[in-house]
């Protein structure tokens, strides 16, 4: 009755042989991934070399960038990159933390549902999407109607004045600035949804429970508590401003120059490559531009990694 | 091939000797000594975390999914430790069959369910693998419930159908032993009778082995019961003995209610 | 009382301040999508699908090339994304629970989620098109494959976690392999929630105009090669809307509708789909 337990022994050492190479299959594209991210590290390093011989170290912080001179530096488009992104994040934190708030706290369940999904189908609007827009839509209005009262209101005052002199031709840092916020304001807003949801409802209750208002418990409660987690949604979004590309070049302006006012035309990293690279000549401009890339995509990961770090340990270890 | 007996003589499908149980370093089970009798139901009680799944999941290994996880000792099954690292583990799986305390059905077809396991040891006509699965449903006692709906997803049974299913995909490779880790404890009355019953039915086969929380249960259909307590094999014994004059006084009090 | 009103009054202005913010939100979505629809919708024509790209200056022409170079591009990226991913979630979750190295993918996988598109459009051009000579479909395919993948890994990775154990163990209970586990069992029991971590990859990529640029480049004509530059709707919307001439300019908007029609579609179609899914 009882059956010899090796009598399978060619199918047990087939299914061995299946399961082995099963394994490493699998950890063949595991690896893939891993390769792709040191290969782009790599394959911008050594396009960029040329450049980065040229000009040394000093191809950081240069401000002439002129094709037909062959001179190039980083720092218009560095410059360009930052202001966007940080008038980005100035506008769109408060409206994302007015949205999460919202959206966690005082919305009528009903709604919580529909008008959630409605911002994470905004995070899914293509952004070349939100740059015609901006490009057609936006920026004549802006030049219409918002760029002379801002002159004329803040063109007298000093220092802040010289922010909004020049032409009001409706594209330019500012301009970029505030469509890239449109653009990001989805992905924070979620994040911080996220993570303002793993808040204990004992926590919030105990808080209501002594007399506090809504707007006490979000104070003194939720965000002491998501703290971690929020300033890594806000990180996320400063990551994807970074390096937006659409949403920025159509409506930057595409000049390479530092304008000291937010009207003025400018240039981010991704606009550069966007407009040059497609009719760069081989040699100091090509390299010139893997260089720019690169500075990008290291900044890029930087910031994406403290906010996966944050995001993880917001909704982790503190969440719990 | 070597047969082994236990030590009243009886032929034994499962011979344990000195197994000690780690998850890490919490020692889950200590020196546990134990034969389970050929064609027999063996029931294993005691209160919760006492180490009775444990146990079982040692006799197929099921552990080893687990890094972490690792048993030390002997249990022998026809002459051979299934613990030896070398002991191919997906055929002492196909020699000692699991059924869980939640019914899982693969998300598959009713027939594939079935066949799944069949296929993975035995090359087979499609006839003779219809017949397979007919005989596999008969003896779980669910043919003539799923005749008509073979090509239905697993799913769409109801818990205690889903149940049986389990049981008769497990029966269907012809195992030697089948494992029951508290299979009704998540079913309504009728099906748990109908399980039971279908327990009764097939030791006449296949050895048994269950876990359960249900006292009554293992009086019911067991003929032998392990109690255990924290990690350890306190009273091992017929069913009858144990159940009516408990040798200690730790089973008394638990069979008694006293505790767990 | 004094203080009492402070407190109701500092609630009643931040409560306010939130719900303006979402109706900013809202605003804005709608703002968009509703000039996308009106602008948009006026250039659809028969025309629209049925012709190719017009040269500068001359009147009418249609998308054409770039609808089927789009559609073309999207096909062999989902073909080379999908199995790449789904292998490469499978390690994370069956193999890499507790290894250093799946733990780096995971990290790294994270960070590809949202690095900037345009630099794979960089990564590619150095790898494929200065290597081979020249811009391609294929290498626009790899491009936005690179931009999938990471999509797709992520979601098989959590889709395959949160099968219960006990169907994991139960499949190993009748003796199977490990991969007859992971593709039989575990893998189906997650169709649903993969397919549409695919989807959700396919439509992250349709919008995707940066890793196009120089990549796939464009192409006026109409062209199924692969191996030659290839028209596609990101980058004619682009150069389109740019462009000094009103038709070019029509199309670009009838373009960006297309595309946010599907993308929205998808977005919409999967939540239906997984949320049918999840009530049985």
């Amino acid at each position: 009755m009882s059956t010899e337990i090796d009598l399978h022994a060619a199918q047990v050492s087939k299914f061995r042989a299946q399961d082995k190479a099963f394994h490493y299959i699998t950890l063949l594209f595991a690896f893939l991934v891993l390769a792709a991210l040191v290969g782009i590290l790599i394959s911008l390093s050594i396009e960029a070399m040329p450049t980065l011989k040229e000009f040394g170290p000093s191809f950081l912080w240069s401000t002439v960038w002129s094709v037909p001179d062959e001179r190039f530096g980083a720092m218009i488009a560095i410059y360009g990159t930052l202001a966007t992104s940080i008038i980005a994040l100035l506008i769109a934190v408060p409206v994302s933390f007015g949205i999460a708030l919202f959206l966690t706290e005082t919305c009528p369940v009903v709604l919580r549902r529909p008008l959630g999904t409605a911002i994470e189908l905004l995070a899914g609007v293509p952004s070349i999407i939100y740059g015609i827009w901006g490009l057609f839509i936006f920026a004549p209005l802006f030049a219409k109607y918002v760029q002379p009262p801002l002159q004329s209101w803040f063109g007298d005052l000093p220092m802040i004045g010289s922010l909004f002199s020049g032409p009001p031709i409706g594209i330019g840092i500012l301009t970029a600035g505030i469509v890239l916020a449109l653009m990001v304001i989805p992905f924070i807003a979620s994040v911080m949804r996220d993570v303002f949801e793993t808040v204990p409802p004992i926590l919030k209750e105990s808080a209501y429970g002594v007399g506090c208002t809504t707007w006490e418990v979000v104070r003194r409660i939720v965000l002491p508590y998501t703290r971690v987690g929020v300033i890594g949604g806000i990180m996320l979004g400063l990551g994807r401003a970074l390096g937006e590309t659409m949403a920025v070049t159509f409506v930057i302006g595409n000049a390479n120059r530092i304008g000291a006012s937010l009207f003025s035309p400018g240039n981010s990293i991704a606009s550069t490559l966007a407009n040059e690279f497609g009719e760069a000549e081989p040699g100091l401009h090509i390299s010139s531009l893997f260089a720019l890339g690169l500075v990008l995509f290291v900044i890029t990961f930087i910031v994406l990694a403290i906010s996966r770090w944050l995001i993880r340990r917001g909704m982790g270890s503190e969440g719990l | 091939m070597p047969e082994q007996l236990t030590e009243s003589g009886a032929n034994a499908a499962l011979k344990i000797r000195n197994l000690n149980f780690f998850y890490g370093d919490f020692q889950g089970l200590s020196d546990v000594n134990l034969d389970v009798e050929q064609h027999k139901v063996t029931a294993f009680i005691g209160p919760s975390g006492c180490g009775k799944s444990t146990l079982l999941r040692t006799f197929n290994r099921m552990y080893d999914l687990y890094p972490g996880q690792r048993a030390e000792g002997e249990i022998l099954f026809h002459g051979k430790n299934l613990l030896d690292k070398k002991q191919d583990v997906n055929l002492v799986r196909a020699k000692i069959g699991m059924v869980f305390q939640k019914p899982t059905p693969f998300p598959m077809t009713i027939y594939e369910n079935i066949a799944f396991g069949v296929r993975l040891y035995e090359k087979m006509s499609s006839s003779e693998m219809d017949d397979r699965v007919e005989w596999a449903l008969r003896k779980a006692a669910l043919w003539d419930e799923v005749k008509d709906k073979l090509q239905q997803n697993g799913l769409s049974l109801s818990g205690g159908q889903q149940q049986r299913l389990c049981i008769a995909r497990a029966v269907a490779v012809k195992p030697e032993v089948v494992l029951l880790d508290e299979p009704t404890s998540a079913l309504d009355p009728i099906s748990t009778a109908k399980i039971e019953e279908l327990v009764n039915e097939l030791k006449y086969e296949y050895t048994i082995a269950i876990v359960t929380h249900n006292m009554q249960q293992a009086a019911r259909i067991s003929d032998f019961t392990a109690f255990m307590y924290l990690g350890e094999l306190v009273e091992f014994g017929k069913t009858d003995e144990l159940f009516v004059k408990p040798r200690k006084t730790q089973t008394e009090d638990y069979i008694t209610g006293r505790f767990g | 009382m004094n203080l009492y009103q402070r407190r109701i009054w500092s609630n009643r202005i931040g409560i306010g301040l939130s719900m303006l913010a979402m109706t900013f939100g809202l605003l804005a979505l709608l703002w968009i999508l509703w000039t996308l629809f009106s602008k948009g919708f006026s250039a659809l024509s028969w025309e629209f699908f049925t012709q190719d790209t017009p040269a500068p200056g001359s009147e009418g022409g249609g998308l054409r090339n770039a609808i089927v170079g789009s559609g073309l591009i999207l096909l062999f990226t989902t073909l080379v994304s999908t199995p790449v991913g789904i292998l490469a979630g499978i390690y994370l979750a069956e193999f890499g629970r507790v290894s250093r190295f799946a733990a780096t993918t995971r990290f790294v996988t994270d960070i590809m989620l949202s690095a900037p598109s345009i630099v794979i459009g960089l990564f590619v051009y150095a790898l494929v098109v200065e290597t081979l000579g020249g811009f391609s479909g294929w290498a626009g395919s790899l491009a936005l494959a690179l931009i999938a993948i990471p999509v797709v890994v992520r979601t098989t990775e959590n889709m395959l976690r949160l099968v219960p154990t006990s169907l994991r163990e139960a499949a190993f209970a009748v003796g199977a392999p490990h991969w007859q586990v992971s593709l039989k069992v575990t893998l189906r029991a997650v169709k649903a929630g993969v397919v549409t971590g695919v989807l959700l990859a396919i439509a992250r990529v349709t919008g995707e105009t940066a890793p196009l640029l120089f990549t796939a480049l464009n192409n006026q004509f109409f062209s199924t090669d692969m191996s030659q530059p290839m028209g596609n709707l990101p980058v004619v919307i682009f150069q389109f809307a740019m462009s000094p001439y009103d038709n070019w300019i029509n199309l670009a908007w009838g373009g960006a509708l297309l595309i946010a029609l599907l993308v929205l579609g998808i977005n919409i179609g999967t939540r239906i789909l997984f949320r049918t899914k999840g009530q049985r």
